[in-house]
């Protein structure tokens, strides 16, 4: 699939310096659109294809339900310039407000506008979430984004292949997210330099898109920014449909095209790895990088049974900062904040997830738990479930669509300290705020963890089956 | 971008591996400052402590150090975000290269697209040049032209950046100069797509 996507959208070979490639779709958004706009302008160019140009606010705006009160000054300085400039482009911008909001990597897919096959581009990181629909997607620098604005295409080498399955079903509340923290803590958080990884194995093919769009998130966690999954059937019955999808006869060709895409059975990869899903558990982190992670119901390891010495230092830093004990369990941390959103997991059923654990149950006192959903589309589909009710009852609160929390924008943070468990991607020092301690889990471990007051095993909730 | 030939200067050891983008350079700062004004907030979780003082343990605050040219850095270095706001602020500090035996891929490319010199070497070279550079007052220097960095004791280690990274930096060219002088190809190929694939070019219009 990836060399077919590749040789498909090279538009010259640039020898030594790799491939032009074309670049199908290209989201904006508040922290990267203003800038770069004004950078292209400075530079005397022009937007080369508004048309497959798309913005959104999510980075830096409020979650607060009465928004836009409560943006501070640097959001709505960004907001004001993403918004004069794509007005000037002539770029579809989803402003707050719009029923198509949200964060970037959420509403693509949602919306149809990231499609098997394309190309897609975004100044984040987390842009290899849209693999998921089986699309060659990766994030870029801001230099990159004003190339791409200038000349809609972008220079890239080949990077090499690699395929990691995982094979068998999990077992119940161990999702997409668990599979994925557990490879990158056995493969390493560098592992994926250089490479494109495709995820496969009956696990993954037995994943809904939502559960792949996940799974494809974290992979630049794992060092590689190109994260895809081959289309199959469950690809072609999520895209129909879908606002900005092809229709009639010119779906009926889209579909032949991408079944052409799926991964070819004798396709060879640079490296392999498996994993057996169904010996994998609930994970969460410990430390300050997602290699950190560990089963639920495990010990916080020993930096003394590290040998390389950067390493063990970097553990030994790890506990200072997280104020853990090797050899002691997860279960039982107290924890002052919870946090369901983002886009590794702020999709339906992530939420759906979440609320079959928070209904009935309470918050345990002391604890901030919010719900921030991925986009307004998310918002309302779980508002037409009545799953806000569920989480208002609990006493999570129930917030507008934004990356929020994921990395303390707005001031949405934790103060110095405090200490959160979080369905987010990054568990980075200072990421959460200065001097926050995060811990990265599941939806479903996430609302158990809210409802204990500490770190909690979602299987093992007192009154659950 | 301003063209890269020789660096010299303190060569500030920070061996860490996964020294994240977020580290580096808060994305809130991002948001507050521009370009050009993002040196004091280089590595802010780690240089200061959270009354803002100089936290002394850390290498750039120290004696010989606070006026880095080259940072000498851990496996992995700038994972995490894409934000080249990690670069500028790098720069805006004075760091004009960093060597490392490995860079997270999106952080290696914004490296170029600024002329911020990124060099891989072998954990053993760096370690040693970490020793040298602690010990002595002499500067560790970087010949881009040659290839090679030259540590105090004048003992020398080659590099390699791929020859077009490489001629790029040293004439300052930027890439998108280049790349429009394609417009022809780009031109035929959307005429192609358009045909072969409609669905790309979509209305912009709908209402979801």
């Amino acid at each position: 699939m990836f060399e077919k996507i590749w040789s498909a959208h090279m538009v010259a070979d640039l020898g030594d310096a790799g491939s032009l490639l074309h670049v199908d779709r290209h989201f904006l958004h508040d922290l990267v659109a203003g800038p770069a706009l004004t950078t292209l302008a400075a530079k005397g160019r022009t937007v080369r294809n508004p048309e497959l140009t798309f913005a959104t606010a999510d980075h830096g705006i409020t979650s607060r339900t009465d928004r836009p009160f409560g943006l501070d000054a640097p959001a709505l300085n960004l907001l004001a310039t993403m918004r004069a400039e794509t007005a000037k482009a002539g770029i579809r911008l989803f402003d707050l407000g719009d029923p198509s909001q949200g964060i970037a990597h959420v509403i693509g897919p949602e919306l149809g506008l990231t499609l098997p096959g394309m190309t897609v581009v975004c100044g984040d990181s987390h842009t290899c979430t849209h693999g998921g629909l089986g699309a060659l997607a990766f994030g870029i620098g801001t230099s990159e984004v004003v190339h791409v604005l200038a000349t809609q295409t972008i220079r890239q080498r080949r990077p090499k292949t690699m395929l990691i399955r995982f094979d068998n079903l999990p077992r119940p509340q161990v999702t997409a997210k668990d599979l994925i923290l557990h490879a990158i803590a056995h493969l390493g958080s560098r592992a994926g330099q250089g490479h494109a990884i495709e995820f496969g194995g009956s696990a993954v093919r037995a994943m809904s898109i939502e559960a792949r769009l996940s799974l494809c998130n974290l992979s630049i966690e794992m060092g590689s920014k190109i994260g895809m999954i081959s289309p199959d059937q469950i690809t072609l019955d999520y895209v129909a449909g879908r606002p900005f999808a092809p229709t009639g006869i010119e779906l009926q060709r889209a579909r032949l095209k991408w079944e052409e895409l799926a991964t070819d059975a004798q396709a060879e990869f640079d490296r392999y790895c498996s994993f057996d899903a169904s010996k994998i558990g609930p994970q969460v982190s410990w430390g300050t990088s997602p290699e950190d992670s560990i089963n639920v119901d495990g010990l916080i390891p020993d930096p003394d049974l590290e040998p390389n010495a950067e390493r063990r230092q970097r553990l030994v830093e790890a506990l200072n900062y997280m104020a853990l004990k090797p050899c002691t369990p997860l279960i039982g941390v107290p924890i002052d904040w919870a946090f369901i959103g983002s886009c590794a997991n702020g999709r339906l059923e992530d939420l759906r997830a979440a609320a079959d654990i928070a209904r009935g149950r309470r918050v345990a006192p002391g604890v901030r738990a919010w719900v921030v959903p991925g986009s307004d589309q998310v918002r309302r589909s779980a508002e037409a479930e009545g799953l806000h009710k569920v989480f208002l009852e609990a006493g999570f609160d129930w917030r507008k669509p934004g990356c929020s929390l994921c990395f303390g924008s707005n001031n949405e943070k934790l103060l110095p300290g405090e200490r959160s468990i979080s369905t987010s991607n990054r568990n980075f020092i200072g990421r959460q705020g200065i001097g926050a301690r995060t811990h990265l889990a599941s939806p479903a471990t996430t609302a158990a963890s809210a409802i204990m007051g500490h770190i909690a095993d979602a299987r093992a909730l007192p009154g659950s089956a | 971008m301003k063209p890269v030939a020789v660096i010299r200067g303190p060569a500030a050891p920070l061996l860490t591996p996964n020294m994240d983008t977020e580290v580096i350079v808060r994305v809130v700062r991002l948001m507050e400052f521009q370009k050009g004004e993002l040196g004091h907030y280089l590595f802010e979780p780690l240089r200061y402590f959270e009354d803002g003082r100089e936290n002394p343990a850390f290498v750039l605050n120290q004696h010989g150090f606070r006026h880095s040219t080259i940072l000498l850095a851990g496996d992995n270095f700038g994972c995490g975000s894409s934000r080249e706001g990690a670069v500028w602020a790098l720069q805006d500090f004075g760091i004009q290269c960093v060597i490392a035996p490995s860079f997270a891929d999106i952080f290696f490319a914004n490296s170029l697209q600024n002329g911020l010199l990124p060099i891989v070497l072998d954990p053993i070279q760096i370690g040693e040049i970490a020793l040298q550079s602690v010990a002595g007052a002499v500067p560790t220097s970087v010949d881009l032209r040659r290839g090679v960095v030259e540590l105090p004791s004048g003992k020398t280690f080659g590099f390699s950046l791929r020859a077009d990274s490489r001629e790029r930096l040293l004439s300052g060219m930027e890439e998108i100069d280049e790349t429009l002088c394609l417009e022809l190809d780009i031109a035929a190929y959307q005429e192609r797509i358009r045909q072969a694939e409609p669905w790309i070019f979509c209305r912009t219009d709908v209402q979801s």
